[in-house]
């Protein structure tokens, strides 16, 4: 199975290189783009049954994958 | 006093930390490799600067895992002596040994340039021999110096008298101009609520001798050794 987990900076945390993508993006004459996050995607090929995979993988994106003070992330999982 | 350097794969600034500590103020000090899980004889703990683990997935979030940040926990649960310069901040704040995170800074720029860092109390194993009033003028090297914490955490720094240096302009004044990286506050370093952990971005063994015509740097080591060695009673 193959797990996607997706972190991005929470709300209340300042994102420069989200803030340059937008502005790179309003530069470039794409128009109508709102606030831009960048975040950071991993993927993880794990054996077990989804509940399992999903409850391991959550362990470790609190305490590992992802720093809590930071950061918020969602799982998914692919066959 | 004994001092312990921790050497991480890409630490870079252990040898320096080592330099000033036994050479420069001639107390005995081991480099210890990441992997040993004892720290042995020693007072205090320093966790020196560099990119350990190359930086991966965040500044400091491997190195914690080590086997010597293991004792390195211990050893502060203990009440024993640790700070963090730089990438060991990052560290510290990745064990949780320290309140907050360390992010990108705001210019999204590596800052590598001298500061003036207002010392923002004396009352603290990190502060105690710096002179009242005193400005730092220290060097600065990274790319992900922003501090951040949440505000409940931010007012708890606050109304407990963790924060141990505040980024000031040459005036002793805390502008947002003189703010290299965007941090809460200025915030330049801080220390735990037992105050034996502490964390800095500055980096004051690159400041702590003579012949380098600067040596602001070696007040907080000399703060360190001042507790550690207390001057012996007038008679």
């Amino acid at each position: 199975m193959k797990a996607k987990v997706i972190i991005t900076p929470k709300p209340e945390v300042l994102d420069p290189q989200g803030k340059t993508v937008q502005t790179a993006l309003e530069h470039m004459g794409c128009t109508g783009v709102g606030e831009v996050r960048v975040g950071k995607y991993i993927e993880i090929e794990m054996d077990g049954d989804a509940d399992t995979v999903k409850a391991k993988l959550s362990e470790y994106a609190d305490k590992f994958l992802a720093n809590p003070n930071i950061e918020d992330y969602r799982l998914k999982l692919e066959d | 006093m004994k001092f312990a350097v921790l050497q991480f794969p890409g630490s870079n600034c252990d040898q320096d930390c080592v330099h000033v500590l036994q050479n420069v103020l001639g107390h005995p000090t081991r480099l210890l490799w990441h992997k040993e899980s004892v720290l042995g004889d020693v007072d205090a703990v320093l966790v020196p600067g560099g990119f350990s683990y190359g930086d991966y997935l965040r500044t400091g979030s491997i190195a914690r895992f080590s086997p010597v940040m293991q004792a390195v926990k211990e050893f502060a649960d203990q009440g024993g002596l640790v700070l963090g310069i730089c990438n060991g901040f990052q560290i510290l704040c990745e064990a949780g040994l320290l309140p907050g995170a360390l992010i990108r800074n705001r210019s999204l720029q590596f800052r590598c340039e001298h500061v003036y860092l207002k010392v923002a109390t004396q009352d603290s194993p990190f502060t105690q021999a710096i002179p009242e009033g005193k400005l730092l003028r220290i060097p600065i090297a990274h790319g992900e110096g922003n501090y951040f914490c949440d505000a409940a955490t931010l007012e708890e720094l606050e109304a407990k008298d963790q924060i141990l240096f505040q980024y000031a302009d040459r005036d002793g004044d805390v502008t947002d101009h003189a703010n290299p990286n965007g941090s809460l506050k200025n915030i330049a370093g801080i220390c735990n609520t037992a105050r034996n952990v502490a964390g800095m971005m500055p980096h004051p063994e690159r400041a702590a001798e003579p012949a380098l015509n600067e040596d602001d740097g070696r007040l907080i080591f000399e703060s360190l050794i001042a507790g550690l060695n207390p001057a012996p009673a007038p008679a």
